[in-house]
């Protein structure tokens, strides 16, 4: 390793948790929030550095993209709704007790420390599943070793994950937050800059997921930066005023949000007629299975990040 | 002191500081902050272990799972601040009635 590399590593690793401190008690939610976005961007960075360009990739477009949308459309929202003290001038930390916050400091730091410690302390030599997931990687359909473990090795767990997914919109769509009224924001006639960007953004990014889902086969990528992609444009059409789901089409957007899950689910039970095991393709389909899967997880994934965001329900509920 | 220990340290050093703002802030925003942090400070360690993990190529285990993690991180996510939000609506505070510094 190279010195001015190291020095890098050490400089992002001593950044990382101060930037993590300033995102939590950053004065005002807002700074804390672009300062969230700041940390995600360069976790990505380390991870660059760690060898994980898929993570890194999922990172900067999920974990600083889209939940910082997320975080900032949340505080936007406290805020209009004409409470006073969302701006934060009363630091809650500092209305707790003395009592509290000296039993919490000596707690976590021992817990940190024993972290670090058994950490430090792990076996030599290192143990790790890369060796076997090579080996069976000419099985698995793909080449790419992190996407052939995602939808074959540990495929199941994929599986529960699209799970989540749906899950976390059907629980968000039952809490039944108001709707964004358009009458409050004219929308592109407010600003026309935006809407002008969406349109020029828009074709590229349907090209940027097709390339990511497409080339997650061979090289990093695959069906969640794909459909992390997909929803941060669902997003940014949202925010544009482009998209508004007319009502009475609430159900082709509750089609298009279980599809990811339904084909998944359908291909794994086919493999049990098959006579196999559940979720055990046959070794001459595998590659298009993978793909078909891909394919609808990656629509399924858009459109519940950009759902997520958008957190009401659709209009045509009794 | 290689990368790796680097690393890990400071996924150590993101757990610690996220979990004592977590106890220490009320805000029902700021814990959620703290809580999608403190899932990407374990991130970062599976990462920095995938990395230790011998062989000219980390391994792609532990990528997957941390990819896995980023997809439930955003779904939790998303629905904790949806809750909040139901909570400032109903109570027009964006605490919870035992965190409130106002009732302290």
């Amino acid at each position: 390793m190279t010195v001015p590399g190291f020095l890098f590593d050490a400089l992002l690793a001593a950044a990382l948790p101060l930037l993590a401190w300033r995102a939590i008690s950053a004065r005002e939610l807002f700074a804390g929030v672009v300062v969230f976005i700041s940390f995600g961007l360069l976790v990505a960075l380390a991870w660059v550095r760690l060898g994980a360009p898929d993570i890194a990739l999922a990172e900067a477009a999920i974990g600083a993209g889209l939940t910082g949308a997320l975080f900032l459309n949340t505080i936007g929202r406290l805020n209009t709704s004409g409470s006073e003290e969302t701006d934060e001038r009363g630091e809650p930390a500092e209305r707790r007790s003395k009592l509290a916050r000296a039993l919490v400091a000596p707690a976590t730091l021992g817990l940190g420390l024993a972290l670090a410690w058994s950490l430090l302390s792990l076996p030599e030599p290192p143990v790790g599943l890369g060796e076997r997931v090579g080996e069976a990687i000419p099985r698995s359909g793909v080449s790419h070793p992190v996407t052939a473990v995602l939808l074959n090795f540990r495929s199941y767990d994929t599986l529960l994950e699209v799970g989540v997914l749906l899950l976390a919109i059907v629980a968000v769509w039952a809490l039944r937050l108001p709707r964004y009224r358009r009458e409050e924001d004219p929308g592109p006639a407010r600003a026309p800059v935006l809407a002008g960007l969406v349109r020029l953004l828009a074709p590229v990014m349907v090209l940027v997921t097709c390339y990511l889902l497409w080339a997650g086969t061979t090289l990093p990528g695959g069906a969640f930066q794909a459909g992390a992609v997909l929803g941060a444009l669902g997003v940014l059409l949202l925010l544009a005023n482009m998209l508004d789901l007319p009502a009475g089409h609430g159900g082709a957007l509750r089609l298009g949000l279980a599809v990811g899950f339904g084909v998944f689910i359908a291909v794994g039970a086919a493999a049990l007629l098959a006579g196999r095991v559940f979720l055990d393709y046959p070794p001459q389909m595998t590659y298009g299975l993978i793909l078909l899967v891909e394919a609808v997880l990656t629509l399924s994934i858009g459109l519940t990040l950009a759902a997520l965001f958008y957190a009401a329900p659709p209009e045509d509920e009794r | 002191m290689n990368a790796v220990t680097l690393y890990l340290l400071s996924g150590v050093g993101i757990v610690l500081v996220c979990l004592y703002g977590l106890f220490v802030h009320g805000h029902l925003v700021r814990k959620i902050l703290a809580l999608n942090i403190l899932g990407s400070g374990v991130f970062m360690l599976l990462t920095a272990l995938a990395r230790r993990s011998g062989g000219p190529d980390p391994d792609p285990v532990p990528h997957a799972m941390v990819l896995t993690g980023i997809v439930v991180a955003v779904s939790a996510t998303a629905f904790a601040l949806a809750l909040a939000r139901r909570v400032h609506e109903q109570t027009d505070r964006p605490y919870l009635p035992e965190d409130d510094p106002e009732d302290a």
